[in-house]
């Protein structure tokens, strides 16, 4: 049976309802040119030839590297508790289940998530969750230029890169002005991105720990923008703000963050978890979907969707956003795992990848022409190598391992240079075996 | 109901004239027909109000309306006390739940009386 909604019959009675005698007459007011000429699909096949074609592929994966990778995504271990409650049906819906009247649990569920980000983040209110780290960046931008109507975005280069590469895109069609600092030997140049701040900017961008791994208090920088009415935007790693100075404690605006870390598999690129967090002020520009608590008419506590002015379905050409979902199941799971782990469990987590990257950091700086670029780091260091990255990469892949990310592939003139991440799934011995690949390949 | 001194405009926004001075605010019908408010969103002293242009925003529990100025001139000053007591529109649309004033730069015009007003929301409300 072909599974298409609506036969022959069924698409003639809507096009003579709408008045057009074929879907071609349907779609005419959308240029041609921008219409897609083929799909480029090849036949259809078998369940069962679907099956082996994608056990095929899968196949090629290498499931068994021990892996050094980190560069915003990071494996950490994921209790089996977080799986097994996720699972169940009432969680697992492609419905978005947002109606008070019918969706209690959820909306509490999703309202402590909002609660557990807030406190984690140390600011106001946080929302349900955007679809991933870039894109609550491009989305706490766009917050910051509606509050002060300004349309110029000082960022670090020591910002993801890949999130960069997002905002370049997300923002390619828009009247917005993106001045990227420069690194200084991998620490994010506060000095510089003072001097950039003018009274036509928007917002500045920093993230702790950055790209390279290195740790820095934004605290003098927020406070001068706060001084010329420009937003402080930070982008953090979760796991790690239960030990370092929190976006909140540091005065930041606006703090967002992916949220995989959270108890969300690697999964080779999602589905993953934006989360954002703000202060009061900003409230009314915070996209996507909030969840309140209040009382009904009884007193009774209950939950609803809150601030819904800011959202499209309300004010169509007001909205904050054209995002009209969370990533419901995603934010579930990274509650859960909070929950699980609790303050302690969260503390000890970032410690235990702290002290074992520093353990490695140790360990490589022994090897001749090896150099740790950063100070101070948590669990991910940036080395300097006497050879190309991609050299040793290509040599240890032979051991089944994966010395770390290449920074060449974003930064110019860093082709020797490495960025090593652990956590708590990193084990000393690996650590030793990874310190002798890498001399034995230099 | 609807005081007769001020003038009103057909988005539900009153005036009242004081010399070359006018206060803005809106109606008790607008305010009845939003419900419970919860945000409003003023202009800033200084800002070039024109009649008739959109000026601020109404947020309540159900909606969000625009609030349009009735008349044209500079924005002289606005009701701070909304910021942190969005209810005193619904408490007192016409006294303390005023909006923002304006330096008129020009005589008001299209407005309605107060009967005018109230014929108006009559039709609307059915």
């Amino acid at each position: 049976m072909p599974f298409i909604p609506h036969t022959p019959a069924e698409q003639s009675e809507m096009l003579a309802t709408v008045g057009v005698d074929s879907i071609e007459a349907l779609f005419e007011d959308i240029p041609k040119k921008f219409r897609a000429a083929e799909l480029n699909l090849p036949e259809g096949l078998s369940e069962m030839d679907v099956c082996q074609k994608l056990e095929k592929t899968a196949a090629k994966n290498h499931t068994d590297l021990t892996s050094f990778l980190g560069a915003g995504f990071y494996d950490h271990y994921i209790p089996s508790a977080v799986d097994a409650l996720c699972s169940r049906g009432e969680f697992y819906t492609a419905y978005t289940p947002y109606q008070a009247e019918a969706s209690q649990g959820m909306l509490q569920a999703i309202f402590e998530y909002q609660t557990a980000v807030a406190r984690l983040l140390d600011l106001q209110y946080a929302n349900a969750s955007l679809y991933d780290g870039g894109t609550a960046l491009y989305e706490a931008i766009m917050m910051a230029v509606r509050q002060n109507k300004r349309t110029r975005i000082v960022i670090s280069e020591s910002v993801n890169p890949i999130y960069r590469v997002m905002l370049d895109s997300y923002t390619s069609n828009l009247k917005l002005d993106l001045v990227t600092i420069p690194h200084r030997n991998c620490e994010t140049d506060v000095d510089a991105l003072l001097a950039a701040l003018n009274d036509d900017t928007a917002a500045v961008i920093v993230q702790n720990p950055n790209f390279f791994g290195t740790i820095q208090d934004f605290t003098a920088l927020f406070t001068k923008a706060r001084e010329h009415k420009i937003v402080s935007i930070i982008s953090t790693y979760p796991i790690m703000q239960s030990v370092l100075k929190t976006p909140g404690e540091m005065g930041a605006d606006i703090a967002v963050a992916e949220g995989q870390s959270l108890g969300l598999p690697l999964s080779f690129g999602g589905p993953y978890l934006g989360i954002m967090a703000c202060n009061k002020q900003l409230i009314r520009q915070m996209p996507g979907r909030i969840v309140g608590r209040t009382v009904d008419k009884t007193g009774k506590t209950g939950f609803v969707l809150t601030l819904q002015a800011r959202e499209q379905h309300i004010r169509r050409e007001k909205a904050t956003s054209n995002i009209c979902s969370n990533q419901a199941l995603c934010a579930l799971r990274a509650l859960m795992y909070i929950s699980l782990l609790g303050p302690q469990g969260l503390k000890k987590t970032a410690q235990t990848g702290i002290e074992r990257a520093h353990y490695a950091a140790n360990r490589l700086e022994r090897l001749p022409g090896v150099h740790v670029l950063n100070q101070p780091f948590g669990n991910e260091f940036t080395v300097k190598l006497p050879v190309r990255a991609y050299e040793v990469i290509d040599k240890l892949l032979d051991y089944k391992f994966v010395p770390g990310f290449p920074l060449g592939r974003y930064y110019q003139g860093m082709d020797n240079h490495l960025l090593v991440a652990c956590t708590e799934k990193t084990t000393k011995q690996c650590i030793g075996i990874l310190a002798e690949l890498i001399g034995g390949a230099l | 109901m609807n005081p007769k001194e001020l003038l009103y405009a057909k988005s539900h926004e009153w005036v009242k004239i004081e010399g070359d001075e006018a206060v803005v605010g809106i109606s008790h019908f607008a305010q009845e027909q939003l419900g419970d408010l919860t945000f409003v969103e003023l202009p800033q002293p200084g800002d070039q109000a024109e009649a008739g242009a959109e000026i601020g925003t109404v947020e309540s529990v159900k909606a969000a309306s625009e609030i349009y100025s009735p008349v044209s001139g500079e924005v002289t000053a606005v009701n701070t006390e909304l910021e942190n007591a969005p209810e005193l529109v619904n408490k007192d649309a016409f006294g303390m739940g005023w909006l923002f004033k304006v330096r008129l730069s020009a005589a008001p015009e299209g407005l309605l009386d107060a009967d005018a007003y109230a014929a108006l929301c009559a039709a609307e409300a059915h």
